[in-house]
């Protein structure tokens, strides 16, 4: 069979160019690229037309920072529900963190999270090992079995390594078997007991706050960490500005960094929370405007190489309480998309830009598949539309969960279809392109 | 307090006045409030709040029912939403919350039809406490506006300090927090009042000093290092009341821990005003009970 996708916008995130091309598809790879006009299929096969004119048509989405609480949590997602969530928001890959119970620290979770991501058969589902046995930060996991098993990176997110000698031989060694480092970078001893940004709203609201210094003295650690091994370090959910400040520098230096934000940190302040919302309590927190411009700079300025959800599904177990007894973490898959179009409209960056951060860098810091339409490449695709309007509805989560602090947000753009491996997973209602 | 305009505040204040001849009466009941409930629940250790409630409750013939968190189901796993909606099965007129966590009673009021209101939630807001001390302040110097008052202690974690500020703020006096640096909050100066460490400076000129508490359960030894430190350079003793003006009044919230934030000459002296602010607290509870049963059901006071 052989999948043709007419005259899309199709984006080169790497030149940061568009260009309208068809793409043919054939066996999950794409095997032809070219101007519209030039393609004549064979008679005597089976054809399917995907009309995208007037569409965007992207790399497949990758989201290297998710949760998919499987095993462990599976009241607030599974692998399976996460993975429908990913490709109803237009993801082709995601990158789920460690912190499941059982943690991912030994081949046997691994093993167990592919097997249930390859039983889900929706998108590409890549494992992140922990860096500390049950991340108790403690001494390092066995980085070569679990590389072997699948996993594409090692962090310790959610309860970041303490120890500075730890940090330091896990960057070391990581190095030998080419396993990229993230970090959450967060001095749990100055967060204290706090959960919310510590600022204005706190004293106002008397919650306990986490300074912005509590994430900025542990990207700093990670940056002088880079510089000591020699070995790129990856900073998770950048959310300060003083962070901002600090990678910027850093990468001037040619110090090897890299980093993430994830779209709340662009799209809302601290300012959320005056009403004791528990679905904008996360970690790091909603900071202040002057941090949201920052991380918008940041994103234009290339600082932060890369958009990630952090999607954190929790039930209302763990979410309809008291503020401070709340769980932290927001879902963040099926938003995502439309969150960042809204910075292209805005003209914070350009939408190759956009798409670079949603797929083509996160794809190159882990080194997987994606990332890029090209000839002889898997065919991970998403076909985008940018006018189509919606208001976000609890009830319209493909994710177990509905913490989240978008909801009732009118929404402009989103992804209408997504193809991994030249088949397609999720397709919206809407009739693909109703004009033709 | 937040919520509360300035002419709510002078209306509840004079409904206090009003509410005050009665518990001077020989007889302190009026059936006011007959056929009305009022349930407390109390998710945190409190005698003078919680009485003060129910005596006011009492005293305008409302039924009151009072739940602590030993006999509240929370020992037994049910969430505060939870327990609102059984509370709400029961139709009350008024619920009285106190609770440890920040907010807890915007949580409770979402689910209920009752009128809620705030005994103090975590380190939020305790806005009976700020009306009690506003009215106290009336009485005693017979005009709130222009006034200035220094507040000195645990700002940072206290509920009081918060309401009484925004309280304060509202009705056009002029607020200076004190105390170690530790204990200011971030971004103090956004609450609009003015930051002076020492108390021996802070306090010169003010028409109000109020000395908060020291939670001596919360100390550590992280934000200062001993009680007997504190009181050298931040408790207010005879010594510094010699800087003050000769008709300041000096308020505490209560519970008092004697020669620590406050010695006990002082405490127990002519410009103390703290019994008063416990008898003014029933009459302000009376007032508030009588407005918001009054004044239509599903009313919350924060």
């Amino acid at each position: 069979m052989i999948t043709w996708i007419k005259g899309g916008e199709v984006i080169d995130p790497r030149s940061g160019t568009k260009r309208t091309l068809d793409i043919v598809i054939q066996k999950g790879k794409i095997e032809r690229l070219l101007p519209p006009g030039n393609f004549s299929p064979p008679g005597d096969i089976d054809l399917k037309i995907i009309d995208a004119s007037g569409m965007i048509v992207a790399p497949g989405l990758i989201d290297m920072h998710v949760h998919f609480r499987e095993p462990g949590e599976e009241h607030k997602e599974t692998i399976a529900t996460g993975s429908q969530a990913a490709a109803a928001g237009g993801f082709t890959s995601v990158a789920c963190m460690p912190n499941t119970n059982p943690v991912n620290d030994s081949r046997s979770v691994a093993d167990f999270i592919l097997e249930r991501a390859r039983k889900a058969n929706l998108i590409r589902v890549y494992p992140v090992a922990a860096i500390s046995r049950g991340l108790r930060g403690e001494s390092l996991t066995e980085f070569g079995d679990l590389k072997q098993a699948g996993a594409v990176a090692v962090s310790d997110d959610g309860r970041p390594v303490t120890s500075t000698e730890l940090m330091r031989r896990a960057i070391e060694y990581a190095r030998f078997f080419d396993l990229p480092v993230i970090s959450h970078c967060e001095d749990l001893d100055l967060s204290n007991k706090g959960v919310m940004h510590e600022g204005t709203i706190s004293t106002r609201l008397g919650l306990q706050g986490i300074p912005a210094a509590s994430e900025e003295i542990m990207v700093v650690r990670e940056i002088l960490l880079a510089k000591l091994t020699g070995y790129p370090v990856h900073i998770a959910h950048v959310s300060t500005e003083g962070s901002v400040a600090f990678i910027k520098q850093a990468k001037e230096e040619g110090i090897p960094v890299t980093a993430e934000t994830a779209p709340h940190y662009f799209s809302l302040d601290h300012t959320a929370l005056t009403d004791f919302d528990t679905n904008a309590k996360m970690r790091p927190p909603l900071r202040e405007p002057r941090d949201v411009e920052a991380i918008k700079r940041g994103l234009s300025q290339g600082v932060i190489d890369v958009i990630a959800t952090d999607h954190a599904p929790h039930s209302p177990l763990e979410k309809d309480v008291e503020f401070d007894k709340a769980a932290f973490g927001i879902i963040g898959l099926e938003t995502a998309l439309s969150l960042t179009l809204a910075l292209v409209r805005e003209g914070v960056i350009d939408l190759p830009a956009a798409m670079a951060k949603l797929s083509y860098n996160p794809a190159s810091i882990l080194s997987i598949k994606g990332g890029i339409i090209e000839e002889g490449k898997e065919a991970d695709i998403t076909i985008i539309d940018l006018n189509s309007e919606y208001v976000v509805e609890e009830e319209g989560f493909e994710s177990k969960s509905h913490n989240s602090p978008f909801i009732g947000w009118k929404m402009t753009g989103k992804a209408i279809l997504t193809m991994v491996g030249g088949r397609i997973v999720w397709e919206s209602d809407e009739q693909l392109n109703p004009r033709s | 307090m937040d919520q509360l305009s300035v002419n709510d505040i002078n209306t509840i204040l004079d409904t206090a006045d009003a509410f005050m001849e009665i518990s001077s009466r020989d007889i302190k009941k009026v059936p006011t409030l007959r056929g009305k409930s009022v349930v407390s629940i109390f998710y945190e250790p409190s005698a003078r709040t919680k009485a003060s409630f129910e005596m006011a409750a009492k005293r305008l013939s409302a039924d009151t029912l009072s739940l602590s968190a030993t006999d509240s189901s929370m020992v037994k796993g049910e969430t505060l939403i939870d327990t609102a909606r059984n509370l709400q099965a029961m139709n009350p007129d008024i619920i009285v919350l106190r609770h440890s966590s920040s907010g807890a009673p915007h949580l409770l009021a979402r689910y209920m039809d009752a009128g809620v209101i705030n005994a103090g939630d975590g380190m939020h807001e305790h806005p009976t406490q700020a009306l009690l001390d506003l009215f106290t302040i009336r009485k005693k110097k017979g005009r709130i506006k222009g006034l200035k008052v220094v507040i000195i202690g645990d700002i940072a974690h206290s509920r009081v300090a918060r309401s009484d500020i925004i309280g304060l703020r509202k009705m056009g006096a002029d607020v200076t927090i004190s105390g170690p640096p530790t204990m200011i909050p971030v971004d103090a100066e956004s609450l609009g009042v003015r930051v002076v460490f020492d108390p021996a400076k802070a306090l010169r000129r003010k028409d109000v000093i109020m000395v908060l508490r020291i939670q001596l359960e919360r100390q550590s030894g992280i934000q200062f290092p001993s009680l007997r430190e504190y009181s050298l350079f931040f408790g207010l003793n005879k010594e510094l009341m010699k800087r003050a003006k000769k008709d300041v009044i000096i308020m505490h919230p209560g519970p008092i821990n004697r020669g620590v934030e406050i010695t006990g000459d002082v405490a127990d002296g002519p410009f103390s005003v703290i019994l008063d602010q416990v008898s003014n607290g029933v009459a302000i509870r009376m007032a508030l009970l009588y407005l918001l049963i009054g004044g239509g059901r599903g009313d919350n006071l924060d």
